[in-house]
Order: structure tokens, then sequence, then C-alpha cells
């Protein structure tokens, strides 16, 4: 792989980890809950895609608004049945329950549908690419993922500061207190608010079991990759959160350019790392608050 | 009372602040013939009941190490498997690779783990709560993947201690028990000895309040590194028993997440913030997973699931339900007031179950 093609693909790699990196900083932002099964919630959504296409048969892409639906349910439901008695009990509570969950989740996924690798179809999509020169090609999938991320960030800043519940998140975010108060239901936001992160990681969950395979484990790397650029980016940034997963992609990319693939994860660890002692708050940073 | 600590007159009610009950002293004596019969087991319980408590004791010395960190310091880590790792590692280098006698080699690993535990509290200090759990993560993952990737150690395929097998199992088996069971007791010891002291005054604290506890004087920095270095330290040790009690490394294996969710589990469901938890925890552990592993990971699965369940409705677990009820630690460290009325039996003022974390 060329240098060049390297750093595009790393890029285009950002906007996955961006993807899965919005939905932790949501919920992280909305309710200070750092939700450690985040990883283990975005293997769901290829899990659930997989039954739906086993039945259905149709393409896996047109899965993917159905997922979304199911997803929301199961984010809105599970803030509600769970994750709401924890909110109000601090860090360790939090830790725990989301820790054991993610323990929980990995391991059910196991015993029902095996450690195998599994994969979605979607037809010709999968391999069909862009090419630039005889150097550099841009697959059509990881385009529409970094696209997607786009989209994404920039419909979810439209509701966060144009509609009424987007309000009602920030004033959830700023002060529960003050926003219970003046008669907004924060169990309801809460549970929303994870609702949407659900919906948002199913769209990189999905769209990464068409293009790759997955397993049950994956999701320890996942939620790594996804706080990596959250912290790199800045707490509470949208685009910052994006150009994290950017520079951890590239870092990635380019590592296993320079030192081989057995080196690409490592190396964007150590990026991580080298950013978190020189610069604790990460690039565009709107709160200091963690 | 037994060992009243210090006593005052008001008014006309005289008071006595005592830690121990006499109940206490009669647990230590239990304890103390407990404990030589589980010192001298190895000579006559045979191999196989050796080689599991080896097991039952690496466990609750993590548990207990574990339980110091989060319980007392409220230093949330997910990497403990990292230390465990390094100290596995450390093991094979000073064994087989400089020639020392594993059962040595054993403290070097401890001190290996302290090396690391330095700069990665530099590191993950600069986040708080959930985020310095998966920041612990981290570390833990970069220590596997440089291990991983290095050939001298055997890369992703890990590496057999020669030092170790040459050692044969009459001698192997009962050294490894003798450090499990050694660094169950330190892991023990130590939290006791901590809580006990100054600086366990300032954890506590801390733990219940860090801005208070900031503005009284503590040095919040100091006080969790002090735990966390100590945690590290002894994380490398059992890394370095279980490397002994294996035979064998493997990055995936030594490095492996587990290692954390049970040291959660184990502490969670038996009493977080109580040095007795861990070890009830473990027992629970330990018993549903050698009757229910054949049936796969469903224990694992229910176990998970009971903490969580345990978090949210009885935050303090088994044992610290057993304090609310009855008031009694095996190893005291709350401070009880009690008034001694002249003519009538001291009546002990309830202080309550300490608050404990969550």
């Amino acid at each position: 792989m060329d240098w060049l093609n390297a750093a595009v693909q790393g890029i285009l790699l950002g906007g996955l980890y961006a993807l899965f990196a919005v939905g932790l900083s949501l919920v992280f932002g909305t309710m200070r809950l750092v939700n450690l099964a985040h990883g283990d919630l975005t293997i769901i959504p290829a899990y659930v895609a997989l039954v739906i296409v086993g039945v259905a048969k149709f393409n896996a892409f047109y899965s993917i608004p159905i997922v979304m639906v199911i997803m929301f349910i199961v984010g809105y439901l599970l803030q509600r049945g769970v994750l709401n008695f924890v909110v109000v009990r601090g860090d360790i509570a939090g830790v725990i329950v989301t820790f054991g969950l993610s323990i929980v989740i990995a391991n059910a996924l196991q015993e029902g549908f095996t450690a195998n690798s599994q994969g979605l179809d979607a037809g010709k999509i999968e391999n069909l690419s862009i090419t630039i020169n005889e150097r550099l090609a841009i697959g059509w999938l990881p385009l529409l993922i970094f696209v997607m991320a786009l989209v994404v960030i920039t419909l979810l800043q439209l509701f966060m500061n144009r509609t009424k519940m987007g309000r009602a998140f920030r004033a959830v975010s700023d002060d529960q207190e003050a926003a219970r108060l003046m008669g907004i239901n924060t169990r309801h936001i809460w549970a929303v608010a994870m609702g949407v992160a659900l919906l948002i990681v199913s769209i990189g969950g999905v769209m990464m079991g068409i293009r790759t395979t997955f397993h049950p484990l994956l999701g320890a790397d996942r939620l790594i990759f996804a706080f990596e650029a959250v912290i790199i980016g800045g707490m509470g940034s949208s685009w910052g959160t994006l150009l994290g997963g950017v520079i951890l992609g590239m870092a990635q990319t380019l590592g296993a350019r320079a030192f081989g693939s057995a080196w690409q994860i490592l190396v964007g660890h150590v990026v991580f790392i080298i950013i978190l002692a020189l610069r604790p708050q990460g690039f565009l940073a709107k709160t200091v608050t963690a | 009372m037994s060992t009243p600590i210090a006593t005052s007159v008001s008014g006309e009610k005289r008071y006595s602040v005592s830690v121990a009950s006499r109940t206490n002293f009669y647990i230590l004596a239990a304890g103390v013939i407990i404990f030589i019969i589980l010192a001298t087991l190895p000579l006559f319980g045979g191999t196989a009941l050796t080689r599991r408590l080896v097991d039952f004791f690496t466990l609750l010395a993590l548990a207990e190490l574990w339980n110091l960190m989060v319980g007392y310091a409220g230093l949330l880590s997910a990497g403990q498997q990292g230390f465990i790792g390094i100290g596995s590692y450390t093991l094979w280098l000073f064994a087989d690779k400089f020639g020392i006698h594993p059962f040595i080699a054993v403290i070097f690993a401890a001190i290996g783990g302290a090396i690391i535990a330095l700069p990665a509290a530099a590191l993950v200090f600069r986040l708080k709560g959930g985020y310095l759990a998966i920041g612990t993560w981290v570390i833990a993952e970069t220590l596997r993947l440089i291990v991983a990737n290095i050939k001298s150690t055997g890369g992703g395929s890990g590496i057999t201690i020669q030092a170790a097998s040459q050692l044969g199992t009459e001698t192997r088996v009962p050294g490894a028990y003798w450090w499990a069971l050694a660094s169950a007791l330190i892991a023990i010891v130590v939290t006791y000895l901590l809580l006990r002291s100054r600086t366990g005054l300032a954890l506590k604290a801390m733990r219940d309040n860090d801005l208070a506890a900031e503005s009284a004087g503590v040095n919040l920095w100091r006080s969790k590194m002090y735990t966390w270095v100590i945690a590290g330290a002894g994380c490398a040790l059992v890394g370095a028993i279980v490397a002994i009690h294996l035979l064998r490394v493997q990055p995936a294996a030594a490095f492996h997440i587990n290692w954390t969710a049970y040291l959660i589990f184990i502490t969670v469901i038996g009493g977080m913030g109580t040095i007795e938890g861990p070890v009830i925890g473990t027992i629970i552990f330990y018993v549903l997973r050698e009757t229910t592993s054949k049936y796969g990971t469903w224990y694992f699965i229910a176990l998970g699931i009971l903490a969580i369940v345990v978090t949210i409705w009885s935050p303090a677990g088994i044992y610290g339900y057993v304090i609310k009820k009855t008031n009694f630690m095996v190893f005291p460290l709350q401070r009880k007031l009690s008034v001694l009325d002249e003519g009538t039996a001291p009546a002990e003022i309830g202080t309550g179950a300490e608050k404990t974390a969550g």
C-alpha cells in the first residue's frame, strides 16, 4: 500500500471511529455516564441485521433503517430499565454496571451466535471502488461510511441547537436539577439520548458488518477506539470527535504501512498516549469537566 | 469494651471509643489456627487440592487489591490485567534469561509492576472516573501488543517457562501454593494496615468526598499514587505466581480483560469497601465456576447480571448487608462510640455500617 493510499484509508477509517465515538460522547455529555458497554452495543446491530437478513432474504443495506429503529428502542428501554438507576449514583456504579453489561453482552452473543466470524451480504458494493490513479483507489463503502459520519454529526448539531428536544438535552447536560425544576423529565431525556446513541452506532455497526466480518469479542477494541477519538478530539466537541477519529485512523493505517499490519493498533495507542501526555484536554475541547 | 482507644466525660455520661470488640480476638485466634492449617496444607492435602487453592488464593489477592484501589481510593481501574501480564513476563525474563530461581524471580516481578505503575499513573491520572477506567484498559492493551510484537518473547503464541518446568511438580506446586497464600495474606494485611494508618483515613475521606478531603489537607494525588503502585506491584506478583503455576505465558491470556471482570464481580458481589467482602466474593465465584463451567460461559453471564443487580439494589454487597444487620466486622476499621453508664451495662450507640462506596 502506498503512503498516500494509507493516509486516505486512514481518514476514511476515522469516519467510522467518529460514528462510534459520537454515541459514546453523546451519552457522556447528557448524563455524565461513561458507557463501557458501548463497544459491545456497536456489535449488536450487526447481529440484528444478520437475523433480519436471514429471515427477509434481502440486501443487508435495506436492513439498516430497521436496525436503527430496533436499536433506538433497545437503548431507550436499557436506559429506563437499568441505567437510569445508575446515572444518579456516580462514577463507580456507572463503571461497574456498564462493564458488567459489556461482559454479559459479549458472552451472550458468543453463546447465541458462536465465536465465529460472520459477514453481511450487500452484493457488489462491498468491492466497488473509485480508481483515482493506479496507486490510489477509494472504496465506495468506506467513503459512504465517512459521508454518513459527516451527515450524522451535522444532523446531531442541528438537533441540539435548533429543536426543543435538543434544548432539553443541553439543559439536562448543564444542570439536571435545574432542568428538572423547569419541568423536563430527565429520565425520559436520558433514555432518548441512549436511544439516539445506539441509533447512530447502528449505521456504523451494520456497515462495518458489510465491509468486513464481525465476531462477539470486537467490542473492547471498538470501545477503546471510540474513547481515543473522543479524548484526542477534546470532550464535548462533535467536530473534535471527527478530528480525533481521523487522527487515530491515520495513525493506525500509516503505522501499518511503516511497520507492518501487526503494529497497526499499537501505533494508534501510542499516538493516543503521546497526545494524552502532551495535550490532555484534546484538540477542540469545549468543556473540561470529566 | 476491650480496647478503648479514648474515653471522655461529657456531662453525666462517660463515653468510650473503640475499634475492636472481644469477638474480634476470638476470631483472630481462630484465624491463626486456620492459617496454620492452610500453611501446612501441601504436606497432607495432595497435589490436586493444592493446585485448586493456588487459583483461589491468587484470585483473592487480586480482588483485595482491586478493592483497595476502587473501594477506598476511588481509582476505577479496568486495566489490572496489564500488571498481571507484566508480572508473568517479568518472571519469565528473570527466571529463564537471567537464571534466577523462579520463587525469587517473583519478587522482581512485583518490582517490575511497581516500575510500570509509575509512568502509567502519570498518564491515566489525567483522566477521571469512567474515562480513567478505559484509560487503564488502553495501557493494558498497549503492553499486551508490545509483548505480542516482540519476537524473543515468543510473540502472540507465548512461551514456556523452562526454569519453572524444571522444578518438578513436587517442588513447583507447593512453592506456587505458598506464594499464592502469601500474596493473599500480604494483600489483606497491607490493606488493613494501610487503612488503619493516616493514609487510610485520607483514603476514606477521599472516597466519601474528594473535594472536602482535599480542603482538609489530604494530598489526593499522593494517596491515589500509593494505592495505585501497591496494586500494580501486587498484581504483577500474582501474575508471576500464575506463570509458575501454568508453566506457560501467552499475551492473549495473561493480558485478558476477563481478569478484571473476575475482580469486579468478586468484589462487588462480596461487598466493596470492606476487607471481608472479597473473601466472600471469591468463595462464591470459585464455587460457581468449579461447579458450572462445564456448561460454557453461562456462569460468567450470571455473575455479570448478579454484579449489576447488586450494584443497583444492594450496593454494599453481601458483606455490607451483614454489617448493616449486625454492626460487626471481622477486620474492624470503624471507630465505635459507646456510652459507659455507671451501674448499667455499656450500651453501644450504633454508628451504623460504614458508608460503602457506590
